[in-house]
This record gives structure tokens, sequence and C-alpha cells, in this order.
């Protein structure tokens, strides 16, 4: 069972902590700031928050015992003199970093290596705790990192980081929109991955080119990491061997659209998603807020409704802020107009925590 | 010296009390206070040393010309005002 949840916030980063009566919020920090995405360092048990000050740019702190501490932040690296970079709108591209938009601690044999991935694309790894970052420059010089767009902003952002939990040097990384990216030399190198994946976004030509893929979310299964799961902003893809080949999973009822995913912990073929209305209006079908999931590899989903509010219902779920426990049976999501629900038996039905919440960006079990 | 002003809005998220510092640009000027405020650095300059792009910098009433290299000249008598913009944020 976990006993904390950490639900970051455009007001603030929440801690809930489960009590005898249910979920209640136990501690609000950063009050009235934006916190893009947290993390809890499993090895450890620290926190990390990142923060967008607006005006006043990207900033990370870290949990002490007693208080937070500012540490920090990714830098990307000097852009060479008279070098020119536009981004897709023509504009010269920033080498600056413009949000936090993942955190993933290492393998369980790398104390201290938290990987970070930010917009406008740049990746970072810290060995010491964020007290230091250093950017990937291997991905960062990537020719074809050029070739990355904006997906859900402006800028290409890196959003997800799968760490192999068998091998902590072989990273997955997936770009909105770039596609997915390994390593198997901790970032030495890098590959792009995902072929079978389909983007309707773009002309047929570059309809199944790996690198246009605008991938949602990417999950993978810790007990069996040739397990991948991806929400995509076309629908929903599994892989079976590490990422290089995906399925397309059609006929998905309310909608394979969304942009969170989960994946059980030990058992590959059981996955959740948050299904929405796509692209045109983003908001769950017919207003009823539900939660699919697969217990056999994609063939069959069930759509979870008990405890979720079934009318007027205009909750959107960010690729962030869906999250399975270790057990794999507790789940909680929370969503843009600021509800959080929490399940313990794996979605079968869900408890309400609060609806008044500001638009909610993560949440993960602590 | 130049007289560095920061706006009350900063100091929520880090200290940067009123200073006083040598240079013949804003550049110049800046890169001392934060010689002796270093964490206050980046809540003003962006990863590039460019002022961040919803800040806004006067110089002795005039909004500063150069974001990117901060090289408007600085007098012994200038007030450098660091303020956020309207925009964004």
């Amino acid at each position: 069972m976990s006993d904390r949840l950490l639900v970051s916030t455009r007001k603030g980063l929440f801690t809930l902590a489960r009590k005898a009566k249910g979920w209640e919020i136990a501690a609000v920090d950063f009050l009235g700031d934006n916190v893009s995405v947290a993390l809890t360092d499993p090895l450890d048990g620290r926190h990390y928050a990142a923060l967008d000050h607006g005006h006043f740019g990207v900033k990370l702190h870290r949990s002490t015992a007693t208080a937070w501490e500012e540490i920090a932040t990714p830098v990307y690296p000097p852009k060479p003199e008279g070098y020119e970079e536009n981004d897709m709108w023509g504009r010269p591209l920033q080498w600056s970093t413009a949000r936090i938009w993942a955190l993933a601690a290492g393998g369980a044999d790398e104390p201290g290596v938290i990987w970070c991935g930010t917009q406008p694309g740049g990746l970072f790894r810290s060995t010491d705790h964020g007290q230091s970052w250093e950017m990937v420059r291997a991905l960062w010089d990537h020719p074809k990192r050029k070739q990355w767009m904006g997906g859900g902003a402006d800028l290409p952002g890196i959003h997800s980081i799968c760490v192999d939990a068998r091998a902590s040097k072989r990273v997955w990384i997936a770009v909105s929109t770039g596609g997915i990216w390994f390593t198997e030399d901790a970032g030495a190198s890098w590959s792009q991955r995902g072929e079978g994946m389909r983007a309707e976004h773009v002309p047929p030509e570059l309809t199944h080119d790996p690198i246009a893929q605008d991938v949602h979310c990417l999950v993978q299964c810790p007990a069996a990491p040739q397990r991948m799961w991806v929400q995509h902003h076309n629908g929903i893809f599994v892989s079976s061997d590490e990422g290089r080949n995906f399925t397309e999973i059609t006929g998905v009822e309310p909608s394979t659209f969304g942009f969170a995913v989960v994946v059980h912990p030990r058992d590959p073929d059981t996955a959740w998603f948050v299904p929405q209305i796509k692209d045109e209006r983003r908001i769950p079908r017919e207003g009823k807020l539900v939660v699919t999931r697969t217990r056999d590899g994609g063939k069959s989903f069930a759509t979870l409704t008990r405890g979720l509010p079934q009318s007027h219902a205009y909750d959107v779920v960010y690729r962030h802020a869906l999250a399975l426990g270790p057990s794999g049976d507790s789940l909680a999501f929370g969503s843009t107009t600021g509800g959080l629900w929490v399940s313990e038996d794996a979605g079968d039905s869900w408890m309400s925590v609060t609806h008044t919440l500001p638009p909610i960006y993560a949440v993960q079990f602590a | 010296m130049a007289r560095v002003i920061f706006t009350a809005n900063i100091q929520r998220h880090v200290a940067c009390p009123q200073a006083e510092a040598d240079g013949r640009t804003v550049r110049e000027v800046l890169d001392n206070v934060f010689a002796e405020n270093p964490q206050a650095r980046a809540y003003v300059l962006d990863d590039q040393s460019a002022l961040r792009r919803h800040m806004a910098i006067f110089l002795d009433g005039q909004m500063i010309r150069d974001r990117t290299r901060l090289a408007d000249p600085v007098s012994d008598t200038s007030t450098i005002y660091v303020f956020q913009a309207l925009s964004g944020g």
C-alpha cells in the first residue's frame, strides 16, 4: 500500500496522506507557484519538485528532512557564436530550459542518478541527487534532433523517461513530437525506436516515420521491460520487443485518445488509460469521466466508471497525472479542473478525494 | 557606482536587496551584483545570460536596448531597475 501522493498543480505541490477516514491533504508547498512535475526517488525517499516561475524561469527544489531547498536547475550549454537554429515557427530556438517536463530516478544500482527531460528538448543527467546537471550532448547534438517539433506546447519536449530495471544504462525517452529514442550506454549514443506507430496529422510519406510520432506518454513494465505501452496522439500502441516495433490497438470505447497510461509493475498485459474525445474538443465523451483497463495485452478493455462522475464532467487528465502504486492495486489521477480520484482495487471503484485543487499536472505515489 | 534595484516580486523567491556595483555596461554591473548573490542570477538571466524573456531592465528611466548582451552603457550615477514585464508569466 502506498500512503502518500504528490500532486503537482498550477498553484502548488499538494501532499496527500492516507488516513483512517480516507485520503487527506497533509501538506501544501510552493503555494501559488506553478509546479510542473515532481519525483520521489525510491532509493532514498527524497522528493524533487520542478517549478516554473514564469518571469523568473524554471527552478528545481529538493526536500530535506524538514524543508525544501533550491538546487541546481539544468542549464543549456552556450549556444555557439553564429550558430543559427530556428524552431518550427521560424523563431530562433532559445537554448534555455523552458520547462522541466520529466524527472526519473536512475536504476537501483545508481543512487543519486536523476534524469531530467525538458523543453525545448534537452535531456539532462545528475549523478549527485540534483546538485549538478550535465546535458546529454549526444542526444542534443544528434542531427535528427532538429526535426523534433512542438506537440502539446510550442517547443519540443521530453516527457517520458524509462530506465531498464535490468540494466540502468539502457534508457528510453519519448518526445512530443519526436518519437521514441533509446540509449544502451547511459546516453553516450542514441538510436530511434518506434516502428509501427502511425501519425495522422502529417503528410502520407511521413505517417509511419518514427520521428514524426507524437507520443503522449511511454511506460515500461519493470518486471517485463520488453513490454512498452504508448498513449499516442493517434491512439494506443503496444510493443513486445523493447519499443522496436509497435502494434496499434483499435476499437477501444469510448476513445483511444488521451494523454496518460500506466502499466502494472509485474503484469505487462495490464495497463490503464483515461480516454477523451480527440483534438477537436478534448473532453470526456458525453461528459462521462472513465478509465479504461486492459488485462490481456490490449485484446479487450474494461470501461471503469464506479465512483467517477458520469454527467457534465469535463476533466482532462494530463500525461503525468495518472499514477499507479507499487502494489499494482492503488491508482490515482488528477484533472485539469482540480479533481482527484483514488482507487484501491485496480480501478474497479474510485473515491473522490477533492474537486477543488488547482489544475493538476502530475500525480505520483510517494 | 551604479545603483541596482530589484522588483519586489522577486523577493518572495530569492532575496535581492538593493545593491551598488561598478561597471561600464549593464552586463558588467549585473555581473558584479550576481557575484555577491549568485542564486539571483538565474532569476533574471536565462541559460545564455540574456535577459529573461519576460523581464525588463530600465536604465535611468529608459528600457535597455540590448537584451542579449546587456551592452547599454552605464555611468557612475546610473540607476538600474530590474522589473518583470507585464507580458507572460
